[in-house]
């Protein structure tokens, strides 16, 4: 049996002469947690879909739970998903458009009552769909994902609109059913969200994957970032050449300069900045976040 | 599909659009009916387009079923609105995705649809057929009409005859009106553009040219409805199996394309 969740292989999708995603190739292992990152327009969601059979690909192949995306009824019934955020009829309560999503899949809607206490919605249950807060409809659009009691979740933008504590109580949930053996397959444009629960990552731009790997290993391939502030903020242009003579990448970014190196440098740093008269207010050397290591990758900033 | 078909009825059995469209069905049915009897000396006519159904036709064995067949193609018209709209929704809000997610074999979907709405069709004639013939039973005596002849043998096979022409005609509209909603993928532009052919553009068309009532969908499946006959300004009449060919050929071909499009195309919304 395989032993990855999802494996695609050179998947592509053109509109016309528009390439919405070009030859992506990537492994999801299984009973991980992927996060699947890229820019607004940059496939994502086109990639979803193709995996869950909504659109056809122009090109390429792929295989979910081992079972080729050319037959999504083979594997769809033990895939949950939210695709482009939560969708149900507005004049049903809650829980009938669960019910109703049960009885079409054949499971059964005693799950229900569970599900909507799993995420919070116990007591809006009953209520029609149309009076939920953005916050309560993407709560539903989860767990109408978790109806089939999923072996792979694929959940696109979970935690849009929801408040700290229920983007905390989604990611208890993701970390609790991965370390129950289900893979979850995540987009989302928070990208301190994808690093604090991903195992994996798949970082894609212009629907291209430029990046595809295990989330520590990325971070590692990293180099520390040494930022500096300067009393005087006319010095940082001054900082930055210092950086630069020395044969370091920097940045004057938020109010400081970011120098790509190693942090044993900014000892050496500080000493070159205190002999050109520069007196730094502060000097962190730190490992850059997903979402600097995502920029510095895609190069989107 | 099965699955499918009760999961649509969930759908259909909410209260606001269940009741909401019984109600309909009911109120019009009484009040086609009625008009029938409450109106049999009126110069002006009797039922639809001025036409005067006197005592003596009602009085015969279909005279029960009058009420009825006149509202057939109005139940038509119902039916179109609820299927195209049932069906358009899914593209609106979005919620196709989810269904193609629990159940990825899209003819499947699209017949699981339409045995419910059908079943839904069903209940609505069934009624209609109790309260047009109830109010013709209880309207009878006081227009002086005879209603010896309504329940007896060829009685008994006129109500069948009607119900079962006035399935076919209803069905037929409700195919249609879900066609509209897979190839327009809006309920207002479905209903809209569906209500609005069948109820004025026929009409100016026939009115122009009284024989194109021959090759016109609306025309036929209320010919259908009506057991055969002129549903156009000119009474010239459309022969039932001329009718039943025509808007069979039409619902088909229709039903043909849509669940092609269906099937085949990208769930992008």
């Amino acid at each position: 049996m395989s032993n990855t969740a999802i494996s695609v292989t050179d998947l592509s999708k053109k509109y016309g002469e528009q390439v919405a995603v070009s030859h992506a190739t990537f492994e999801v292992p299984l009973g991980t947690i992927c996060g699947f990152v890229g820019p607004n327009g940059s496939g994502k969601t086109t990639t979803m879909r193709m995996l869950l059979g909504l659109i056809t690909p122009s090109g390429g192949t792929g295989e979910i739970l081992g079972e080729s995306i050319k037959h999504p009824e083979k594997y769809l019934p033990r895939v949950g998903a939210m695709i482009e955020g939560p969708a149900f009829y507005p004049a049903l309560s809650g829980k009938e458009n669960l019910n109703v999503l049960a009885t079409l899949g054949g499971f059964s809607t005693d799950r229900v009552q569970r599900l909507l206490e799993q995420v919070g919605l116990a007591d809006r249950g009953k209520s029609k769909f149309k009076t939920y807060s953005l916050g309560m409809k993407q709560r539903l659009g989860i767990a109408a994902a978790l109806l089939p009691n999923p072996q792979l979740l694929m959940l696109d933008e979970p935690t849009n609109g929801l408040d700290p504590e229920g983007i905390q109580e989604v990611r208890a949930l993701l970390r609790s059913l991965a370390n129950n053996g289900t893979s979850v397959f995540v987009s989302s444009h928070l990208l301190s969200e994808l690093e604090l629960i991903s195992d994996y990552l798949i970082m894609l731009r212009k629907g291209e994957v430029v990046f595809t790997g295990k989330m520590s290993d990325l971070m590692l391939s990293q180099q520390p970032v040494i930022i500096a502030k300067s009393a005087k903020e006319n010095e940082l242009v001054l900082l930055l050449a210092i950086a630069e003579k020395a044969g370091h990448h920097a940045t004057i970014r938020d109010g400081a300069v970011h120098v790509q190196g190693p942090a044993e440098w900014a000892v050496e740093f500080n000493r070159a900045a205190f002999s050109a008269g520069i007196t730094l207010s502060q000097i962190t050397p730190q490992l850059p976040n997903l979402e600097e290591t995502f920029f510095e990758i895609t190069g989107e900033k | 599909m099965w699955n499918v078909a009760f999961a649509e009825l969930r759908k259909l059995r909410r209260p606001t659009l269940f009741f909401g469209t019984m109600g309909a069905v009911v109120f019009f049915s009484a009040l086609f009916s009625s008009l029938l009897f409450l109106l049999i000396d009126s110069p002006q006519g009797n039922s639809d387009r001025g036409r005067v159904v006197s005592r003596e036709v009602l009085g015969l064995a279909t005279g029960g079923v009058q009420g009825f067949t006149s509202v057939g193609g109005f139940l038509g018209i119902i039916a179109l609105c609820v299927f195209a709209a049932q069906t358009a929704q899914e593209y609106t809000y979005g919620t196709l995705r989810n269904l193609l997610v629990r159940q990825p074999g899209r003819l499947r979907i699209l017949l699981g649809k339409f045995i419910a709405m059908k079943l839904f069709a069903f209940i609505m004639i069934v009624l209609s057929a109790i309260v047009s013939i109830g109010a013709s039973v209880i309207l009878a005596p006081r227009a002086n009409v005879s209603t010896d002849l309504w329940f007896g043998s060829d009685g008994r096979q006129a109500i069948f005859t009607t119900f079962i022409n006035v399935i076919i005609s209803v069905i037929g509209f409700g195919t249609i009106g879900m066609v509209l909603g897979l190839l327009l993928r809006s309920p207002i532009s479905s209903i809209s553009i569906g209500v609005l052919w069948l109820l004025i553009v026929e009409n100016l068309l026939v009115a122009v040219k009284n024989s194109w009532q021959n090759w016109l969908p609306g025309s036929q499946l209320n010919a259908i409805a009506a057991g055969g006959k002129a549903v156009g300004p000119v009474a010239d009449g459309i022969e039932y199996s001329h009718a039943l060919l025509v808007g069979g050929i039409y619902v088909a071909i229709g039903a043909t394309i849509a669940s092609f499009l269906f099937v085949r195309r990208d769930v992008a919304n």
